[in-house]
């Protein structure tokens, strides 16, 4: 939770006066007894898409539902374009939403659909049919118009759920886990097509999903939910590199770990003495400094095999199992104490094949070992 | 998107070119069978297992239901009293022309005197000149004693003319109506009760016209019933409307327990949820005594509120909620609250989402809870007959009264039937606007 806490505080540092969505100290609790979200700071900047990734149960859906307006806050305030919302009724905060289900009126037809916030605005029937027709065509379904929901597939019906959360022109657009019903090809699809629309419109947007491929894919900036807390906040990529503690390092992406003690601190790298007496050397991210226990995280992808000279880690380790997978060779190896060790071995035809059961050689750089906080027994 | 749809153009042009081929020369199985009577072989089995396992509900169903309603609408135009009593007389009758004015011959009044002295001799059961008498009087009011008066004296009758020895007996005989009445009565089939239930009759001249208003009872009675059933229709709806949204919006468990509650009037017998509306609701009881205390009203000026249409509006209501609260409820069960959620968020009011979405999706749950109840309440009898009094009777009632104490079971059939024909065209009216496929009940 260490690194939580700095992280929030980094997230209270950065809040600027341009940020379009704030989260101010939000608490939700739905009993009174147990907190949903923990004093919840985030700011979101104009044109950005957001993602609020974690663990069913982690507080992100009840996050978007109180932008939304569909869940009070129980304390702490939201602040959308600088006006606090938290006294606005839903239908007068203007946010676009693509529920998990698409919610798409089963008795009205596609069209029908697309026009109902429009109908609601008031707006003239002739403006009400161009502006149906332009964004059928931004999804690419101009010919749907007369179709009921209902005959729609998968795909074509969450198309329609994200035409209609943008037909009304809304800055800012909430997406509820919108993929989680399609199969896995068409998720991807859906991925890139989300992310062309939010490019070309400019529009805010907010995501939530418990897919961490999704988030990767599409956002800007991910928050990385876990028990009511904010674990991380930053960029796809410095969230894959640089994991600020132990969990997102964890949830992130394929993630080799080692528990062991920190005996010295150097130019930000500390070495680490291990379970099993191996020195390791590692960056260090989330440990005070000398004594700690230590989780070591490090991707599977990083590790080389018969490393050349001069690699700060080079150790032995057994392997217990080959996993061919085409392009690379998942091994299981043993190293350290830690038999659930994987490595990504590229599948080349220069290198001599492992067996099962015999010693190899693997090594990794310093920086590619993080120290984080201790999980405890792995 | 294009590919997909391009994918099943393609499948389509293939399923085309398999029905052409099929049409042309048959497809044939490995052993030189046509695939088509295979198939069939294969599936005999199935068909008749399922026939099999549906027999004893449709045996039960036709001699249950079918034949009786057969039967009941078959009773309303069949009477065969006046030919089971003079069997000759029925069939010379139809000699005669009424239409030309003159009374029927003597040949005819001789089969007739002749019957009557037969029938009077050798009475059977269920045969005598009463039951014909009766049946006539349905169409004559008054004429009954004349049949059992001319009948004590027809063997005294041994030749004609006959009309005047008739008339020696009765003047009443010279009436060229009365005949008339009587030929159409030997004609074993008649619509003279579905006439009279529809408040209908033969005048003088032989013509159908509206009965006297004093006898008009039958139509003003099922008018009734089609409004106070709407009544009670529209009051189930108002009340179960709310009560079921609350039921699909709370938690399961909370749920269940207030379902339990919705559901204990079923489980109580009819007749103690009637008595109970009576404690309830009578000059002295429990409603009239606490609106005494609270000084709403004065003691003299007890409400009348059962025995009457009251009474039944309001036990009816209350018996028939279950009908309106089930469908309802398993229709909004169904209904996920992101629909009003998505109509919000796109702007709409709560009353705006409501009316435009949440609404137009319980159609068919109120379409079936409506048709339900109301053409339940339709045929109710036993809370009308205990709460009703008087003048918050139903049609069933009437039905049940000609059926069991006047014993004019044609009358009764023929009521009956109305009332079915009824109920089908208001099923057929609510087709035509709802749709029955739209109809939900679970």
């Amino acid at each position: 939770m260490q690194g939580a806490e700095k992280n929030n505080m980094a997230v209270n540092k950065s809040a600027t006066d341009t940020s379009y969505v704030r989260f101010e100290n939000v608490q939700k609790s739905y009993d009174g007894e147990v907190l949903v979200v923990k004093d919840l700071n985030l700011d979101i900047q104009k044109g950005e898409f957001v993602t609020m990734l974690g663990p069913s149960g982690s507080g992100k859906s009840t996050c978007l539902m109180m932008l939304a307006g569909f869940e009070p806050a129980t304390h702490g305030e939201i602040f959308l374009d600088d006006r606090p919302i938290n006294t606005v009724p839903p239908h007068k905060r203007g946010i676009g939403m693509v529920f998990q289900n698409y919610a798409l009126f089963p008795h009205m037809t596609v069209a029908e659909n697309l026009a109902f916030p429009l109908e609601v605005r008031g707006m003239s029937r002739s403006d009400q049919e161009d502006r149906v027709k332009k964004i059928l065509d931004l999804v690419e379904l101009p010919q749907m118009a007369g179709r009921r929901p209902a005959q729609l597939s998968g795909g074509q019906q969450q198309r329609v759920a994200v035409a209609r959360a943008l037909v009304f022109e809304p800055d800012l657009v909430l997406m509820d886990e919108p993929l989680g019903a399609l199969d896995k090809q068409l998720r991807e699809q859906m991925q890139y097509e989300i992310k062309h629309i939010h490019e070309n419109l400019g529009v805010t947007v907010v995501y939530v999903t418990h897919d961490q491929t999704e988030a990767l894919t599409m956002s800007d900036r991910v928050a990385v939910f876990e028990d009511g807390v904010i674990q991380q906040l930053s960029s796809p990529e410095s969230l894959y590199e640089s994991p600020q503690n132990s969990f997102v390092a964890q949830f992130i992406g394929e993630n080799n770990k080692l528990n062991g003690v920190v005996e010295k601190v150097s130019k930000g790298i500390c070495q680490v003495r291990t379970d099993d007496g191996t020195l390791l050397h590692a960056e260090k991210v989330n440990v005070e400094g000398v004594g700690d226990k230590t989780t070591l995280s490090l991707r599977p992808e990083r590790i080389e095999l018969d490393p050349p000279k001069g690699t700060k880690n080079v150790v032995k380790g057994r392997v217990e199992e080959l996993i061919y997978l085409g392009d690379h060779i998942r091994v299981r190896m043993n190293v350290a104490g830690n038999s659930e060790f994987i490595v990504k071995v590229r599948n080349r035809a220069d290198k001599r094949p492992l067996k099962e059961g015999q010693d190899a050689k693997i090594g990794w750089l310093a920086e590619d070992c993080k120290a984080l906080d201790y999980v405890g027994q792995l | 998107m294009g590919k997909k749809m391009s994918d099943t153009a393609v499948n389509n042009m293939g399923t085309q070119a398999q029905k052409l081929a099929a049409e042309n020369n048959p497809l044939i199985t490995a052993d030189g069978i046509p695939l088509k009577q295979k198939l069939a072989k294969t599936t005999r089995k199935m068909k008749m297992r399922a026939l099999l396992l549906t027999m004893p509900l449709v045996l039960f169903i036709i001699v249950s239901f079918v034949i009786p309603i057969g039967q009941m609408l078959h009773r309303g135009f069949y009477n065969p009293a006046v030919s089971n009593v003079m069997p000759n007389f029925s069939i010379a009758i139809k000699d005669w022309d009424e239409t030309t004015g003159e009374m029927p011959s003597d040949e005819i009044l001789k089969v007739f005197v002749e019957d009557l002295a037969l029938a009077r001799k050798n009475r059977e059961v269920g045969k005598t000149v009463g039951n014909m008498a009766t049946r006539i009087n349905y169409e004559l009011p008054g004429s009954r004693s004349l049949f059992t008066k001319t009948a004590r004296r027809a063997d005294k009758i041994t030749e004609g003319p006959y009309l005047d020895e008739l008339i020696a007996i009765d003047k009443k005989w010279d009436n060229h109506n009365l005949w008339r009445t009587v030929k159409r009565a030997s004609n074993d089939y008649t619509i003279s009760f579905f006439l009279a239930a529809l408040d209908l009759k033969y005048d003088e001249n032989g013509e159908i016209s509206r009965a006297d208003p004093l006898y008009q009872i039958y139509v003003p009675i099922l008018m009734k019933t089609l409004m106070l059933s709407a009544l009670i229709t529209f009051l189930c709806f108002l009340i179960a409307y709310p009560v079921s949204y609350l039921l699909s919006t709370l938690p399961l468990r909370t749920s269940n327990l207030l379902m339990i509650l919705v559901l204990l009037p079923f489980w109580t017998s009819l007749l103690v949820r009637t008595s109970a509306w009576i404690a309830m609701l009578q000059t002295e009881g429990i409603i009239n005594d606490i609106m005494v205390y609270l000084g709403i009203i004065g003691d003299d000026g007890r409400i009348q509120m059962i025995y009457n249409q009251t009474g039944t509006v309001i036990s009816m209501v209350h018996i028939l909620l279950p009908f309106m609260i089930l469908p309802l409820y398993s229709v909004m069960k169904t209904i996920p609250p992101s629909y009003m959620r998505a109509a919000k968020s796109m702007g709409a009011t709560n009353s705006y989402a409501f009316r435009k979405v949440y609404f137009p999706q319980t159609i068919p749950g109120i379409a079936a809870g409506t048709l339900l109840v109301f053409i339940l309440a339709i045929g109710y009898y036993i809370t009308p007959a205990l709460v009703g009094g008087s003048d918050g009777i139903f049609i069933s009632n009437l039905i049940a009264d000609h059926i069991r104490k006047t014993l004019n079971w044609s009358l009764g059939s023929a009521l009956a039937a109305i009332l079915l024909v009824v109920v089908l065209i208001f099923y057929w009216m609510y087709n035509r606007l709802v749709g029955v496929d739209k109809l939900k009940f679970g």
